[in-house]
């Protein structure tokens, strides 16, 4: 984001700047009983006297290129050149309502939005074009926001001139986006936005926004989930030069204006605590999720479960776990708060501002226009940064300590208050007909969701079942800790779970798994994408286990159809996977931003080896054992496989996102390639060494 | 206990009044307000901390300050000149080499310590000088390839 300075400069606000808030750029606040994206496009764009766009939006930037598909778009509708755009997002103040930035969503949900808005304004601005040029609206053009008169390019007037960096106060109705044939800068590859201050270390994050006088506070923390705070002793911590302690209630912390030493004071509180009563562990927590979670809902049923069995030749059934995941953005989850006569002002990693400004107003009593969330750049986020409690702590001890806080959680901060993705098991009761195919299908996931629980497959008897998930309405004590949102929620347990299955299944077919598949498949586009991502891993059919370590695995991801083949080494004492190539073909619709939606598919495929092959949340007795990334895995360079991905043009569809697709695959992918090299299949995530020997030492063979 | 240390930092001479047991990575930060070097793990185990010391990359978090006394530190606030990106910046740029950028100054500078002592590194030796910094993002493949255009182009300045 471009610094506020010069983009209210930028937009012709200037002089506006001095006194926080701007009241210029701001309504008297409404509230809506139920918020939604207002519809005057002046909400969203404001055009400066020189004709530089601003481009005001409730989203984020988090890593996913937001800022730079947005800009697209936004230039797109108006005919001005992308450099012109400038966005400032995710400001409460500035920024129209915005329920949220979830990981693909953006593009998909927002983009109409924006566009509609975008293509309204340009109409008007056309028409006020026509009125000062003296010319019918249809003899006008417009480029690089400049409308000129067709055939007479002399007579002109730019979006500046017109506008004069007033607000615009004709609206027109039903003013339709440019249809896909017209685009000129979406489905080309755009400099991203963000770019230069990345590179420069000018890029802001929460961390890096201090208000004078700022102190930096650490809280105390039990040591245990559900471990109660017995007693205190903050002697030894007071004595230290510099340091601020601040008591109330069970929230115990100390502050510095320097955030180590402030940490290092922390060292010297002496607390008493309860120990946690929980019994759970990364072992047992399976049964216990088979037995407390929530009665199943059906998703969706299809023929007779019986009627399929009787027809079975032989049945499959097997049970699936996936363990906790962290979402360990590299950025932990930090805040500034500043109070201003009454006034909040929360600079804060968030993935929601405006439900955080709504939730902070609510835990301190005040009224919603008394609260602004800024949010800068984030350090990733991965939906683990939905909820932000670090801001109500920096709010509260800014309040208490009368002095801007910041509170910056540590690592192993991070570790312990994350909300992970949760533990959970599918269990698929299946069986293959005389011919092959499959007679009836009954998936049951426990504890993570509802995505994707159903089957992308053709089959004549089947059951979806889900008992509770991330969404929460859980009974209590269900996990040991906060779970929630982790990229593509639900998606990867479930398809993990359906794809592996898939790929047993073929193996008892003796059919290769990818001609199974498309023996099951009706849907043109699922079996387009396979053939895509067939001919450029060069797939060569055969049954498996073949020993190659050739895996292949698709999903349908909310619209957005994603297949992907892979090929691993598997070093037989060891377990050690290595994974070679990775080939990913996705079908998102039109694709508004090429490079930037490959950038999301390799990450996706890289951020998924660590889910499937090394990581997993270990605990203990309300302990979360993994403090950092020294037992905590998170993919490295020397893991990341040679990696090739494909977009498949597909303008009847509109833009979807591609933040989360090709992730979901990722786990069902390696299962299976793991399974076609060593010839067990892998019925739990993460495919540990251990495990993989494991599973090796029990083959029948072995 | 606090006493006067003065080293070189991005060509400048600096004199910090603080205790010398601080890691570099708060000094940088909080005292000289040097906010592009970030703090992903403090302890020495993601990389995204990484300056350079006399040349080398090292992990702030975990430097004391008293041991860069009449060195030279580097952070990435130092690497651009007159408005010119460095080599390894413009090609993590061109390369897309980054998503939400919090690992990418730490990367960056290792890229530029491994180049000043490996002109030309094959895919391997990348992997190896760089394993030690995490990306959360997977921004790797376009990292690889980033750090191998800035070495084919030379890389150091
Ligand atoms: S912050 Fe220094 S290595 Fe992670
Ligand atoms: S770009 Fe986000 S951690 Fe590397």
């Amino acid at each position: 984001m471009i610094n506020r300075r010069d983009f209210l400069k930028a937009t012709g606000a200037v002089g506006l700047f001095v006194s926080f808030p701007l009241s210029a750029f701001q309504e008297p606040e409404k509230v809506p009983q139920r918020p939604s994206y207002p519809k005057d496009f002046n909400a969203y764009l404001k055009i400066g006297p020189d004709g530089r766009v601003g481009c005001f939006v409730g989203k984020i930037e988090m890593g996913q290129g937001t800022m730079t598909a947005l800009a697209v778009l936004a230039a797109e509708e108006l005919d001005v050149p992308l450099e012109r755009v400038d966005m400032l997002m995710g400001d409460t103040d500035l920024c129209p309502w915005d329920g949220g930035t979830w990981g693909s969503l953006s593009v998909w949900q927002f983009g109409p939005v924006l566009r509609g808005a975008a293509a309204e304004a340009r109409a008007v601005l056309v028409q006020l074009a026509s009125e000062q040029l003296g010319v019918p609206v249809a003899r006008l053009q417009v480029r690089e926001g400049l409308v000129s008169v067709a055939g007479d390019p002399a007579r002109h007037v730019s979006y500046g001139q017109l506008v004069e960096g007033r607000r615009i106060e004709r609206h027109l109705q039903d003013v339709k986006p440019k249809p896909v044939a017209q685009f000129s800068l979406v489905g080309k590859n755009a400099p991203r936005k963000d770019g230069r201050p990345k590179v420069t270390g000018a890029a802001r994050y929460a961390a890096d926004l201090l208000p004078p006088g700022t102190l930096h506070a650490c809280l105390l923390r039990p040591p245990a989930h559900g471990a109660r705070l017995l007693s205190v002793d903050v002697s030894a911590a007071e004595q230290m030069a510099g340091i601020k302690v601040i008591q109330n209630g069970d929230l115990v912390a100390v502050l510095h204006a320097r955030p180590d030493v402030a940490r290092k004071a922390l060292g010297l509180v002496r607390a008493q605590f309860q120990p946690s009563p929980s019994t759970l562990d990364d072992r047992n927590i399976f049964d216990h999720l088979l037995k407390a979670a929530p009665p199943a809902k059906e998703l969706a049923a299809r023929g007779s479960i019986p009627a399929g069995a009787a027809r079975v030749e032989q049945r499959l059934e097997a049970t699936y776990l996936n363990s906790y995941v962290a979402h360990a953005p590299l950025e932990p989850h930090t805040a500034v708060a500043q109070w201003d006569k009454g006034r909040l002002t929360v600079w804060a990693s968030t993935q929601a501002p405006f439900p955080l400004k709504g939730q902070l107003a609510q835990a301190l009593g005040l009224r919603p226009q008394e609260v602004r969330v800024i949010t800068p750049f984030l350090g990733g986020g991965f939906g683990g940064k939905g909820i932000a409690p670090q801001a109500l702590e920096a709010a509260r001890l800014a309040r208490l300590a009368g002095t801007p806080v910041q509170v910056a959680w540590s690592r192993q901060e991070e570790f312990f208050l994350d909300t992970f993705r949760p533990a959970a098991l599918v269990k698929i009761r299946s069986g293959l007909d005389k011919d092959g195919r499959i007679a009836f299908w009954e998936h049951h996931v426990y504890c993570a969701g509802e995505a994707e629980a159903e089957t992308v497959y053709d089959i004549p008897h089947q059951r979806i079942l889900a008992s509770g998930g991330w969404m929460g309405g859980n009974p209590p004590g269900l996990h040991p800790f906060g779970i929630g949102p982790w990229r593509a929620p639900a998606a990867n347990t479930n398809v993990y779970a359906r794809e592996s299955h898939m790929d047993a299944l073929a193996a008892r077919a003796h059919l290769d798994p990818l001609e199974f598949r498309l023996k099951h498949l009706k849907n043109p586009r699922m079996i387009a994408v396979l053939h895509a991502v067939e001919k450029v891993f060069g797939w060569r059919p055969r049954p498996g286990p073949s020993g190659r370590g050739f895996g292949v695995a698709c999903a349908d991801h909310r619209d957005t159809l994603v297949a992907a083949m892979a090929e691993v080494a598997v070093d037989a004492k060891t377990g050690e996977v290595q994974v070679k190539r990775v080939v990913v073909a996705q079908d998102m619709g039109v694709v508004v931003n090429p490079d930037g939606a490959r950038q999301q598919m390799e990450g996706c495929i890289t951020m998924g080896l660590g889910y499937a092959l090394s990581e997993e949340v270990r605990f203990k007795d309300g302990k979360v054992l993994d403090e950092n990334f020294d037992t905590y895995k998170i993919p490295r360079f020397s893991q990341v496989p040679e990696i090739q991905t494909i977009l498949i043009d597909n303008p009847s569809l509109p833009a979807q996102g591609g933040g989360e697709p090709a992730i979901v695959v990722m786990g069902a992918l390696l299962a299976n390639a793991i399974h076609d090299a060593v010839g067990v299949p892998m019925l739990q995530l993460p495919m540990t060494p251990e495990r993989i020997r494991k599973a090796m030492e029990a083959r029948p063979s072995a | 206990m606090a006493k006067t240390i003065t080293f070189t930092l991005n060509g400048n001479l600096v004199s910090v009044e603080a205790d010398g047991s601080r890691m570099l990575a708060y000094v940088l930060r909080s005292d000289l307000g040097l906010t592009g070097t970030k703090i992903g793990c403090g302890e020495g185990l993601c990389g995204a901390c990484t300056v350079l010391l006399d040349g080398e990359a090292v992990r702030s978090c975990s430097t004391p300050l008293e041991g860069v006394a009449g060195k030279s530190v580097l952070t990435i606030e130092g690497l651009e000149r007159d408005g010119v990106l460095h080599p390894v910046q413009e090609a993590f740029l061109s390369h897309g080499a980054y998503q939400c950028g919090f690992c990418t100054p730490g990367m960056i500078l290792s890229t530029v310590a491994l180049l000043q002592k490996t002109p030309g590194p094959d895919r391997q030796r990348v992997a190896e000088a760089l394993d030690g910094n995490l990306c959360r993002c997977g921004a790797h493949v376009r990292i690889l390839a980033a750090v191998e255009a800035a070495a084919a182009k030379g890389g150091v300045r």
